[in-house]
C-alpha cells in the first residue's frame, strides 16, 4: 500500500496519458502515473504518424532529441481493385521546412523518449503495475486506484483514465459501456525492416523525407476498412484495419487480410525482401463523435482513445489523445490552483474546454460519416473501387473502341451497379455527412 | 476468396517478446455445451488465432500468444461468453515497435 497521497493519478502512458502526466507535474502538481507495460511504450501500438502541432504545445524543443522517424513529404491516397491502384498524390517541397508539420514515428520508442520527459518534469511513473479498479466512496466519488501490486491501494484527488481504447476501469466502475463492434476497427500491422537505401528508392526519397500511402478497396474484402504503408528511416509499417462487426459478420481473418494487401501486386514489390520483426494487433476508435461518452465526473476524466476520440476520417488520434490529455490537465490544474474540490461540476471544465478545441469540433463535423460508411460498406469499399478501377483501365486502354461507345458503357456499369437513384443518394448522403 | 494458410499466423508470432504469466490466463471462456456465435466467429477474428475449437466442440482459449488488442472483448464480453482482463503488471506481450 502506498500511503502517499497525490494530487492526481494518470492511468496509462500513452499519448493522451503522457501528456496529462507532464502538463500536471510542469505545474507543480504531484502526479503518480501506473503503466502496466514494463516500460512506457512497451504495449502501445500505432500506425504511426506524429502530428508537430500538438506535440509542440507540450514539448516546444522535441525536435532536438526526440526519436523522429521521417517528416513526411508526400500522401498517396489508393483506391484499389484485385490487379490495379488509382491514385491520388500529393507531394510537396514546402514540407521540407524547418520545422515539419507530420513525422512517422515508432511507438515503443518514442513513448518511452516521452516518458522520459514526464519523470523529468517531476511525475512518478511506475511501470508494470497494472489498475485493476477504481477506488470509489460511498457516494460513487472516484477516490483513488487499486493495482495488482501487493496490497496496492492509492488514492488521489482525481484520476485520469488514459487506458486506451481497450480501457476496462471506466466500464468497471460502470462511468461508460464497453466499445462497440460497430464502433471500433481492428488492425494489424507488420514492421517490414529493409536498408535506407532501398527505402529512399522504393519510394522516391532522400535524406529524411517520408511518404504515407493509405489504400481502400477490394483489399477489405467489402467490409469497412483501409490499408496503410508508412516509411520510417529503416523499415515500412504495413497494415490493414476493418470494422470489428464486419470481421464478425464476414469470417474473414485479419491476418488474411495482412497477407492479401502484402501480396497486391502494387504492394509486394515495394517489400520484397524485408526482414519481418513484429507483428502486431489493436483496436482504433471508430465511432466518431456519436460514440464520445461522458468525460468526466465526481474525481475521474477520461482522455484519449479510452474516451473514443479518433477523427476516423481523417485518421488523426494520437493529436486527439495528446490535446484531451493536455486540456484535462490544465483544467485540473486550473481548479485545484483554485482550492476546489475535483467535482464532476468543477471538471466539466475539462468538456466545456475541450468542446471549444479542434477535437470535439472536428469530431462533430464529421459525426454522420461512421454511420453511412459502416452500413454501406460493400458499395464504397467493393463495387465503388470496382467500378471505379475499370472505369480507368477503359479510360487508359486502347483497342479501337470509339470513345463515344465506351464513355456509354462505362456509365452503364455505374447505372448498372447502383442504379441512378442510388448513385444520386451516396453522393447526396456523402456530401451531407462530410459537411 | 484466397484461403491463407493457418500457420501463417504462428509464424508472425514468432517475431514477438511475451512474458507469460503461466497459469493465471487473463482471458476465461465461460463452460458451455454449445458455443455462441460471438464465440465461434473470434476461431476467425482474433488475430492470433487464440482461440480453437477442441474436440468436444468447445471453443478454448490460449493466451501465450495475445496480443491483448481486445477484439474478443469487444465481441464476447458483454455476452458473458468470456471474462477478459488485462495480464498483470509487466507481462504479456512486450512491443519492440509498437
Amino acid at each position: 500500500m502506498i500511503e502517499e497521497r497525490f494530487d492526481a493519478i494518470v492511468v496509462g502512458a500513452g499519448m493522451g496519458g503522457n501528456a496529462a502526466a507532464l502538463t500536471m507535474a510542469e505545474r507543480g502538481l504531484k502526479v503518480l502515473q501506473l503503466e502496466r507495460g514494463e516500460y512506457s511504450g512497451s504495449k502501445n501500438v500505432q500506425g504511426a504518424i506524429l502530428y508537430a502541432d500538438m506535440l509542440e504545445k507540450l514539448i516546444p524543443n522535441f525536435r532536438e532529441d526526440a526519436p523522429l522517424e521521417r517528416h513526411l513529404v508526400e500522401q498517396r491516397f489508393w483506391i484499389v481493385d484485385e490487379c490495379s491502384h488509382t491514385g491520388l498524390h500529393y507531394r510537396s517541397d514546402d514540407f521540407n521546412e524547418e520545422k515539419p508539420n507530420r513525422y512517422t514515428i515508432i511507438r515503443a520508442q518514442f513513448d518511452k523518449w516521452f516518458s522520459e520527459k514526464v519523470r523529468e518534469a517531476g511525475a512518478t511513473v511506475l511501470c508494470e503495475t497494472t489498475v485493476t479498479e477504481l477506488l470509489q466512496d460511498s457516494h460513487g466519488r472516484v477516490v483513488g486506484v487499486r493495482t495488482d501490486r501487493n496490497g496496492g491501494e492509492i488514492h488521489a484527488d482525481v484520476v485520469v483514465l488514459a487506458e486506451g481504447v481497450n480501457g476496462v476501469l471506466g466500464t468497471r466502475a460502470g462511468l461508460r459501456g464497453r466499445p462497440e463492434p460497430d464502433k471500433v476497427a481492428l488492425a494489424v500491422k507488420e514492421m517490414h525492416f529493409l536498408s535506407r537505401e532501398t527505402i529512399d528508392a522504393r519510394f522516391n526519397l532522400k535524406g529524411d523525407e517520408g511518404l504515407v500511402i493509405e489504400a481502400a478497396g477490394t483489399i477489405s474484402r467489402g467490409m469497412t476498412g483501409m490499408g496503410f504503408i508508412y516509411s520510417n528511416k529503416e523499415c515500412i509499417s504495413l497494415g490493414i484495419g476493418c470494422l470489428v462487426a464486419d470481421f464478425q459478420r464476414t469470417g474473414e481473418t485479419p491476418y488474411g487480410l495482412l497477407e492479401g494487401f502484402k501480396r497486391h501486386p502494387s504492394v509486394a514489390p515495394l517489400i520484397e525482401g524485408s526482414e519481418v520483426k513484429e507483428y502486431s494487433a489493436h483496436l482504433i476508435p471508430e465511432g466518431g463523435y456519436k460514440a464520445i461518452p461522458q468525460l468526466c465526473g465526481e474525481g475521474w476524466v477520461v482522455v484519449g482513445d479510452a474516451a473514443q476520440l479518433n477523427n476516423a476520417i481523417h485518421r488523426e488520434g494520437s493529436n486527439l489523445a495528446m490535446t484531451s490529455g493536455r486540456i484535462a490537465a490544465e483544467a485540473i490544474c486550473l481548479i485545484k490552483s483554485r482550492k476546489d474540490p475535483m467535482t464532476a461540476k468543477n471538471l466539466s471544465l475539462y468538456k466545456k474546454l475541450l468542446n471549444d478545441s479542434f477535437v470535439i469540433k472536428d469530431l462533430k463535423k464529421y459525426k454522420d460519416m461512421p454511420a453511412l460508411l459502416h452500413t454501406h460498406s460493400q458499395n464504397f469499399f467493393l463495387t465503388y473501387p470496382q467500378l471505379f478501377s475499370k472505369a480507368m483501365q477503359d479510360y487508359v486502354r486502347v483497342d479501337g473502341t470509339p470513345k463515344l461507345e465506351r464513355e456509354k458503357l462505362m456509365l452503364n456499369s455505374f447505372i448498372k451497379a447502383r442504379s441512378w437513384s442510388g448513385l444520386f443518394s451516396d453522393a447526396l448522403r456523402i456530401a451531407r455527412a462530410w459537411r | 476468396m484466397p484461403s491463407e494458410p493457418s500457420q501463417r499466423v504462428e509464424d508472425k508470432l514468432f517475431y514477438n517478446r511475451y512474458l507469460v504469466d503461466s497459469g493465471r490466463a487473463h482471458i476465461k471462456v465461460r463452460p458451455h455445451t454449445t458455443p455462441s456465435s460471438r464465440l465461434l466467429s473470434m476461431l476467425k477474428a482474433c488475430p492470433a488465432r487464440c482461440y480453437e475449437l477442441n474436440d468436444k466442440g468447445h471453443v478454448e482459449v490460449t493466451v501465450d500468444g495475445c496480443m491483448e488488442c481486445g477484439t474478443c472483448r469487444v465481441i464476447c464480453a458483454e455476452s458473458g461468453d468470456i471474462e477478459w482482463s488485462y495480464p498483470r503488471g509487466g507481462f504479456g506481450v512486450l512491443f519492440k515497435f509498437g
